[in-house]
Parts: C-alpha cells; sequence; structure tokens
C-alpha cells in the first residue's frame, strides 16, 4: 500500500473527516499544510491520493469515481486509486503518469489520513 | 492560333453537363455561354427542395463562377439569345452583341407551358420553372395563405408540398381524370390522390380551369368550366412544358416538337447541335434528368470528332420526390396492346400498388407506389431487356440474392451509369470515391460525392456499391452501443429503462453493463434515466460531471464560473446591482460579458458558490451543462424600426418553457425580430426568424467549431405555433439524439424529411404524446441553486476539509 521509497519516512495518521461527511462515489478536497489531498468514498472504503493530474494539474477530487479510478474532470485522463497510476482517457493523445497515494483509515467513523512529517513541512513533489 | 468558337446557348444542366463531358475530351475549343438567367449553372430538380425549404438556395449550385474561369470559359450572365444567322455563323444577344461561332450548341431547355385563360397575369399567379419563379412563390407565399396549383403532373405535386411545408392551405387541381397520368394508370392514381390527400392536400379532377377571378389587379381565386370555384390568395401554374424551339427557328432547323436531332445529336444544319429537352430524337422529346445525361456524353462525343457513340432513346423512369410518398414509375406501364400481360398487387389498406407489365416474355415496364424499393431491380430488368422466364411467377416479391440491390447487381451496371440523378454522380465516380479515399459507409460516400444527398431515393443501390468495393471494411451505419460499459444501444437502453423502470444509474449499469461504468457512461445513463422517466428518476449525483454536482463551471485551475439566467438577455438595475456587490463581496476575478447575452463571475471557489447563489437570488444559468442554455433575442417591435415581430417576448416565452430541462448535448437559441438576424437566430439549434405576418422555426444551425446554417422546420403565422414547433422538435431531439450529439449532427443523421414527418406533421397523438412528456419534465426541474437551502442533496455537497496546521495526530506514527 505505501510506495516502497518512502517506506522509511515517518508518518502519522490525522483525522480528516466523518465518514458521513463523504458521499459514496464522490472525492473531497483535503488540505493540510502543504498537502492537497483528493479523499474519495468508494463501496469498497475510502481512498486518497494527491489532488493534482500529472496531466495538467486537475483537481482529481472533483472527477467522476468509477470502479477503483477517478476521471480527471479537465481533461479525462484515468487514475487508478489504488496505487496512483494515471494515463489518458477513452480517445486522447499518448501518456503516462502518476500520484502519490496517502494511507487512509477509518475508526469510529472518522477518516484517517496518514502525512508524513517531512513533505507536511514543505512542498510535495 | 485559329481555335473552333465553340458558342453555348443556355446555362442549365443540359448545356453545362455537356460541356462538362466536351472539356473532359480537351478540345481545342474557345467557349462561351449565353445564359439567361443571371446565375451560374445551378441544379433545377432541387427548387421543388428549396420550396419545400430543405435546402437553401445557395446550396444547388452545380458550377461555381470558378469552374467557369478554371476552364476559360466565357459565361454572359444575363444575356438572352434572340438570332442566330446560320450563313455567317453567329448569335447576337438582346444587346445587340455578335457572338461568331464554329459551333453552336442549343440547350435552351423548355418553357412552362401556360394555357391562355383569362387572368393569368394577375398578381399572385406564378409559374414553376427556374430560380426566379422559386424565390417569387418564396416571397409573396405566407403561412396560411390559400394555395391553388394547377396541373397534377409530378411538377405540380413537388410545388404542392413544397406550398404546404411553407404553412400554406394547398389545392391541387387537375385537367385529367387521374393524377400524373403520363407515369400513372387509373388505379395509381387513385392512390396517388388518397397519399396526396393524407398530407393534407385537397384534390380536384377532372377540373378545367376557366379564369383566374379577382377584382383587382391580384388573384383572388380560381373559377372552372363546370361554374365551380375555389378561392386563392395565389396561384401555381403547373401544366407542362414546351421545349423551347424559337432559336432554332430562326436558325432554319428541322422543327418538329422540338429541334430534330439524329442518333449523333446533330441537328439538320451540321455545325448546330442541341441536347436536353429543347431536342426531339426519334420522335421523342424527355423532360427529365437521365436522358440529358446520356445525350450530352454522346454529344461531346460527335463535337470533338468521334463519331462512335450514338443516342438511341431512354427507358423513361420517374420518382416522384415528395416527402413521405415512395411513387416509382417506368417504360410501359399502360399495358394497352391486347398481347401485353400485367401483374399486379394492391393493398389499400397500406396504400401500396405494384404493377409490372410484361410483354413477349420480357417486363417493359412498371409502377410502384407506397413501396418502391424494388424500382431499380425493374428498371434493371427492363433496360436489359432480359426474358423473364420462369422468374415470373416470383418477380413482384421474390428478391433472390443475386438481383438488384446485390452488390453484382449494381457492379454489372458500367462506370458511367448515373446513379444518382439529382446530384448526377455515376456509379464510376462512386466507385473511385471508395476506391481512393478508403470511403467504407454510405455516409462516407454521402459527404465526399454528394451522391443520395438530393432525393435520396438512390442510397440503398450507393450503399450497395460501397459493399462490393469496400468488401470486408464496410461499415453499417452506425447503431452504436453506447458504451463498453453498458454494451446495447441508446435506443435498447431506452426501452429497458422505460418498461422496468430502471430508476438510477447504478441500476442499469448493475443488470446490463459492468457494474462500474466510466466517466462517459455513467453522465449519458444520467441524461437518459433522467429523459426518459421525465425527471421521476433516482438522481445520482457521483454520476454527474463535476458541473451538474455543483451547477458551476469547472476552470482550468479548479476554480468556477457563475452564470445566472438572464431570460432573453434581458436584465434590470436591481439584477445589476445584485450581481455588482457578489463580485465584491466574493472577490470575483473577472466578470465578463458572454457570448451568450449574460455576465459571467470567472474564476469563484467551490466552497463559495451556495453564498453568492444566495446573494444573488436568480436562477442557474445552466451555463454549465449539457442543458438548455439560453435565447438569445434582438431588440425586436419593442424598440426596433425594423422589427416585424416581438422577438424579446417570444424569446423569453421559449426560455421558460424549456430551461432547466437537461438534452443530450447544449441547446442554445435565438430568436430574431426580423430577417436582419441581429441575434444571429439561424445559426442556433433551434431559433425563431420573425418576418412579415409569421415566423420561420429552423433548427440545426451552428456557430462553433462547425458552422451551419439552420434548416427551415416550418413556418407558421403566430408566436404560438413557432412556440409549439420548437417545443416538438426539442422534445423529439431530447427523446432521439445521441448522447453529445449536437443537433447540427442530429438534423443532418436523421433527415429534415423524417424530422418533420415525426413532429410538425405527425398524427395529433404522437405531437401531444411528445408536449406532454416535456411538460411533465419541465414540471419536475427546479432551481439548482435553490438546492442548498431548499433541500441539499448532501449536507456536505461543497465542503472540503481544511486541517489546522497545528492539528495533532491523534494515534501515532506508523512505521
Amino acid at each position: 500500500m505505501i510506495p516502497a521509497a518512502t517506506r522509511e519516512k515517518i508518518y502519522k495518521w490525522y483525522a480528516v473527516a466523518n465518514v458521513s461527511d463523504l458521499p459514496l462515489n464522490e472525492g473531497r478536497r483535503v488540505y493540510f499544510g502543504l498537502h492537497e489531498v483528493a479523499l474519495f468514498r468508494l463501496p469498497g472504503g475510502f481512498r486518497a491520493v494527491a489532488n493534482r493530474c500529472p496531466h495538467k494539474g486537475g483537481p482529481l477530487a472533483d472527477g467522476i469515481v468509477a470502479g477503483n479510478s477517478v476521471f480527471c474532470p479537465l481533461h479525462n485522463w484515468k487514475v487508478g486509486l489504488q496505487c496512483g497510476t494515471a494515463k489518458p482517457g477513452a480517445g486522447e493523445a499518448d501518456g503516462a503518469g502518476c500520484v502519490q497515494v496517502y494511507p487512509v483509515k477509518v475508526m469510529n467513523s472518522i477518516v484517517f489520513i496518514a502525512f508524513d512529517e517531512v513533505s507536511s513541512e514543505r512542498e510535495n513533489s | 492560333m485559329n481555335r473552333k468558337k465553340l458558342v453555348v446557348i443556355g446555362n442549365g444542366m443540359a448545356g453545362m453537363s455537356c460541356l462538362d463531358e466536351i472539356l473532359k475530351r480537351r478540345p481545342d475549343f474557345e467557349v462561351t455561354v449565353l445564359s439567361e438567367e443571371p446565375y451560374y449553372n445551378y441544379n433545377r430538380i432541387l427548387l421543388s427542395s428549396v420550396l419545400a425549404g430543405e435546402k437553401p438556395l445557395d446550396e444547388i449550385t452545380i458550377n461555381s463562377r470558378e469552374w467557369y474561369e478554371d476552364h476559360g470559359i466565357t459565361l454572359c450572365l444575363g444575356s438572352r439569345a434572340e438570332e442566330i444567322d446560320p450563313k455567317n455563323k453567329n448569335v447576337t444577344d438582346q444587346n445587340g452583341i455578335v457572338y461568331p461561332y464554329d459551333l453552336l450548341l442549343l440547350a435552351t431547355g423548355s418553357n412552362p407551358f401556360v394555357p391562355p385563360i383569362e387572368g393569368v397575369n394577375k398578381r399572385g399567379v406564378f409559374t414553376f420553372r427556374n430560380m426566379a419563379d422559386t424565390k417569387n412563390i418564396l416571397e409573396y407565399g405566407a403561412p396560411e395563405k390559400q394555395a391553388v396549383v394547377i396541373g397534377g403532373g409530378l411538377l405540380g405535386l413537388e410545388a404542392a408540398r413544397g406550398l404546404l411545408n411553407q404553412g400554406m392551405r394547398v389545392t391541387v387541381v387537375h385537367l385529367m381524370d387521374r393524377l400524373m397520368e403520363m407515369q400513372l394508370d387509373l388505379t395509381g392514381g387513385e392512390f396517388l390522390k388518397r397519399e396526396i390527400e393524407k398530407l393534407g392536400i385537397t384534390v380536384l379532377l377532372n377540373k378545367s380551369t376557366a379564369k383566374i377571378m379577382g377584382d383587382g389587379p391580384a388573384a383572388e381565386g380560381v373559377l372552372f368550366k363546370d361554374g365551380s370555384m375555389v378561392p386563392a390568395d395565389m396561384v401555381v401554374v403547373a401544366c407542362g412544358i414546351r421545349p423551347n424551339v424559337e432559336l432554332g427557328k430562326k436558325a432554319a432547323l428541322h422543327i418538329n416538337r422540338g429541334i430534330v436531332v439524329n442518333d449523333f445529336m446533330e441537328t439538320s444544319d451540321p455545325s448546330i447541335f442541341a441536347v436536353g429537352e429543347c431536342a426531339e430524337h426519334r420522335g421523342k422529346v424527355y423532360g427529365l434528368v437521365a436522358p440529358l445525361y446520356e445525350q450530352g456524353k454522346v454529344l461531346a462525343a460527335t463535337i470533338t470528332g468521334d463519331k462512335g457513340p450514338m443516342y438511341e432513346g431512354t427507358t423513361l423512369a420517374t420518382k416522384l420526390k415528395v416527402l413521405g410518398i415512395e411513387l416509382f414509375s417506368a417504360g410501359d406501364f399502360q399495358a394497352k396492346e391486347p398481347d401485353m400481360e400485367v401483374v399486379s398487387y394492391q393493398d389499400h389498406a397500406f396504400g401500396v400498388y405494384k404493377k409490372l407489365v410484361i410483354h413477349q416474355d420480357r417486363l417493359i415496364g412498371t409502377i410502384l407506389i407506397g413501396d418502391a424499393q424494388d424500382a431499380n431491380r425493374f428498371l434493371e430488368i427492363i433496360r436489359k431487356k432480359e426474358k423473364v422466364g420462369d422468374k415470373r411467377h416470383r418477380l413482384l416479391f421474390d428478391q433472390p440474392p443475386a438481383v438488384a440491390g446485390s452488390p453484382t447487381d449494381v457492379m454489372s451496371r458500367p462506370d458511367e451509369d448515373t446513379i444518382c440523378g439529382c446530384i448526377g454522380v455515376t456509379k464510376g465516380q462512386i466507385v473511385q470515391a471508395v476506391r481512393e479515399k478508403g470511403l467504407t459507409s454510405l455516409s462516407g460516400v454521402k459527404a465526399c460525392t454528394k451522391a443520395s444527398t438530393g432525393c435520396g431515393t438512390c442510397s440503398s443501390v450507393v450503399q450497395s456499391i460501397v459493399v462490393a468495393v469496400a468488401g470486408s471494411k464496410f461499415q453499417e451505419e452506425k447503431k452504436e452501443v453506447l458504451c463498453g460499459c453498458v454494451p446495447f444501444a441508446k435506443e435498447k437502453l431506452r426501452n429497458m429503462i422505460k418498461t422496468q423502470q430502471l430508476k438510477s444509474v447504478q441500476e442499469v449499469l448493475d443488470i446490463y453493463g459492468n457494474g462500474t461504468g466510466c466517466s462517459f457512461c455513467k453522465p449519458a445513463l444520467s441524461y437518459l434515466v433522467d429523459e426518459v422517466l421525465c425527471g421521476d428518476h433516482k438522481e445520482d449525483r457521483s454520476a454527474r460531471f463535476i458541473n451538474d454536482r455543483v451547477h458551476a463551471n469547472i476552470q482550468k485551475d479548479g476554480t468556477f464560473s457563475v452564470v445566472p439566467r438572464m431570460r432573453g438577455g434581458v436584465t434590470s438595475p436591481a439584477e445589476l446591482r445584485k450581481i455588482a456587490d457578489v463580485a465584491e463581496k466574493y472577490n470575483v476575478p473577472m466578470v465578463k460579458v458572454t457570448g451568450s447575452q449574460r455576465l459571467d463571475l470567472l474564476g469563484v471557489k467551490k466552497e463559495d458558490l451556495p453564498r453568492i447563489w444566495a446573494d444573488l437570488g436568480m436562477t442557474s444559468g445552466y451555463a454549465y451543462a449539457k442543458a438548455v442554455r439560453m435565447v438569445k433575442t434582438c431588440v425586436g417591435t419593442d424598440f426596433c424600426r425594423y422589427g416585424t415581430q416581438n422577438s424579446i417576448a417570444t424569446g423569453i416565452e421559449l426560455e421558460r418553457l424549456l430551461e432547466g430541462l437537461y438534452t443530450p448535448a447544449k441547446v442554445k437559441m435565438g430568436v430574431v425580430g426580423c430577417p436582419r438576424n441581429c441575434a444571429e437566430a439561424t445559426v442556433k439549434d433551434i431559433g425563431l426568424v420573425g418576418m412579415e405576418g409569421g415566423w420561420q422555426v429552423v433548427i440545426g444551425g451552428a456557430a462553433g467549431k462547425t458552422v451551419r446554417a439552420a434548416d427551415i422546420l416550418v413556418t407558421v403565422k403566430t408566436s404560438e405555433e413557432a412556440l409549439e414547433a420548437a417545443m416538438l422538435f426539442f422534445q423529439y431531439y431530447r427523446e432521439n439524439g445521441e448522447y453529445l450529439e449536437r443537433t447540427y449532427d442530429f438534423v443532418v443523421r436523421l433527415g429534415l424529411e423524417k424530422i418533420r414527418r415525426e413532429t410538425i406533421y405527425a398524427s395529433e397523438e404522437t405531437r401531444r404524446g411528445l408536449m406532454d412528456r416535456l411538460n411533465k419534465a419541465r414540471a419536475k426541474t427546479v432551481n439548482p441553486w435553490l438546492e442548498e437551502s431548499a433541500r441539499p442533496f448532501h449536507p456536505r455537497q461543497f465542503h472540503d476539509f481544511v486541517l489546522p496546521k497545528e492539528s495533532e495526530a491523534l494515534i501515532g506514527s506508523l512505521t
């Protein structure tokens, strides 16, 4: 679940929302420090990725959710919410990219996202 | 440099198609064309489509100025040839200009025959033959006017249909005991009369016109020899044509009914040739398009010194180009000789009549009414003079695969055979286009060659050619599935949603799809369940695009734009003040006047949206949705000194009637008070164009990536009728448009005729159904900008989460 390269970093869980704050199959933006995260409520649980499409920076939180993917509202790139891989939607030009995936968990109907301490202080790359 | 001088008199279809054939042979001629009409060569056959509002006047030009220039042709427009001096070989026009010739081609066509009755010179009496006639009729006619067409032949019936489309009440009077007696027997005439009457046209037979009445200078009625009378605001005389042989007489040519030509298309003067309707060949004068192409090819050979090809006459075949009626007649259909046999079939309930005439085991003629799909098959058998033999007993109904319509059959025809008579496209041209451009569909050929874009009756033959040439690459006209996620055509899905009352996108996806959908089919299905159930669906916001979730248009930086509704582009000081206050209060980075006569607040943060709507207190303009956008209006009769209709009030009314409804793709509308078109109604999805005494309702216009002039759906008298026609088309588009298909593609895909037939000319019941569903859906709409305060979809619909910087990590670290 956590990308290998960042595994040694220190993560801390932060409460971001109540479960009932999000409708099923929709996303919301979460701001924390320099992080901007797109938080989604899927039928199988919550997912969070960086809220910046690798294509032109579109707000993924506003995209249409289908299965385990979200489609960017600006140019329809398809971003997988399991591992963050991104590719152009049907009929679009070639390309590929990746967005950061944030660990999420739910306890007592509260949604927690894990932010690493370093990048919460400086700009997310 | 003694180039031979070729002078062509007549700039019509016969003269120019013949000249085109001549030029293909690259002779060293110096060509001059004298044209009495002040227009470039146009397609005369399509004048009836112009009258019916199916084509604009400027779209029927065949050869533009460039064509004449490119071929070095001297074109003298408005130059009527008056004299021919065959001795000194020159022609003189009405201005006294003399044109010497070495070779002279007469393509003077024919004149409309006007019977010598009293009153034919009154105002409001027209012939229907050329561009000027058509313009005059269109100008004089107006909705609700009484029109009488004298003559129930091909041209008269096409004129009648055109006038009906212009909203007039039409009566056709005919001297004979049946309509189209040149093409039909008595039974066929009866079948046709019933079909014509079904359209709403009155037909009077055995009526000999005595006089066109009218106390003043204008026609007011038509009096018949039996003493009866029909009131008429306008009269169209379509009593047939007479070959125009005046010049031929002056040149002392051998004249009978027409200018007599031999099999090489030569007249009695070796330097003079004749082609088309003015020519008489083996005792026959032709008034249709197919023979003149054949004659033109032979003449081109003769005149360039290749005396090989000979013209041997054409088996006449006629198709009636009248919306909603299939009629075909060919060859000898009368069976007057005792040794001729008739095979026939009649079904009065369905209006189908088929007749075959057989002579000495050969098919020599046919009449088909109500179902003319076998027309080409029979015509082929007649032209080939095949023996019928033992095929006879299944000739009428059987379509064995190796006969007409099938690829092999069409492909056996010579390349120069004209497939599309309207546009004049040959089999060879279609085959070449398919091969060289790699076309794979009927629509591809239509776009590339224009074949089958006239009356459209040849589309099945054109398609057979594509099948034969493209082989396995051939593509049926697309009945595409909606999406890979829900692999059914839209029409199927509509039925399933309706019959099984599937209320939500997720239900459709679960039962008929892959359960998850994608960013295309989820909004498409959202539209579909809403439209099919007339707003009684279960709204699933997650299946909508972000714009439809937050009722604003997402911008490239993730902010939104807000456009309040401003019906008809009319606002007030109070409204403007509120907009100004909101713009300041929320630091809106830009306020812009849009192309739709509205104001746009750009760069708004999502979380500010509900408060902005509350402060504005206005209705959503739906500038973000595949929905009714706006109605743009001009100033109209309220203020404009040219205005003929109240465009503002009508535009506001139209917007009120349709606002808040989703559509397959955005719908922009315009209402203008006069044909000056200041609010550009003719490039809108739906437009109302006011004129003296009525409105034109136009559809399918666009001024976006595609620019397209709208087509006239109908012309009506009152604004109520105009609004009704607009609403009928609107709902029809909602129900039949593919998702994301704009009206300009929709109108082209379905064709104007089909749309008219299924909306404004549909049965009372069908029209009421469309209106009921529209009104039901309209009643379900709410201003989405009230949603947040009145009944929020989700309590935190616009809420994003901002964590304070000093938030504490609640469960410690994760390593």
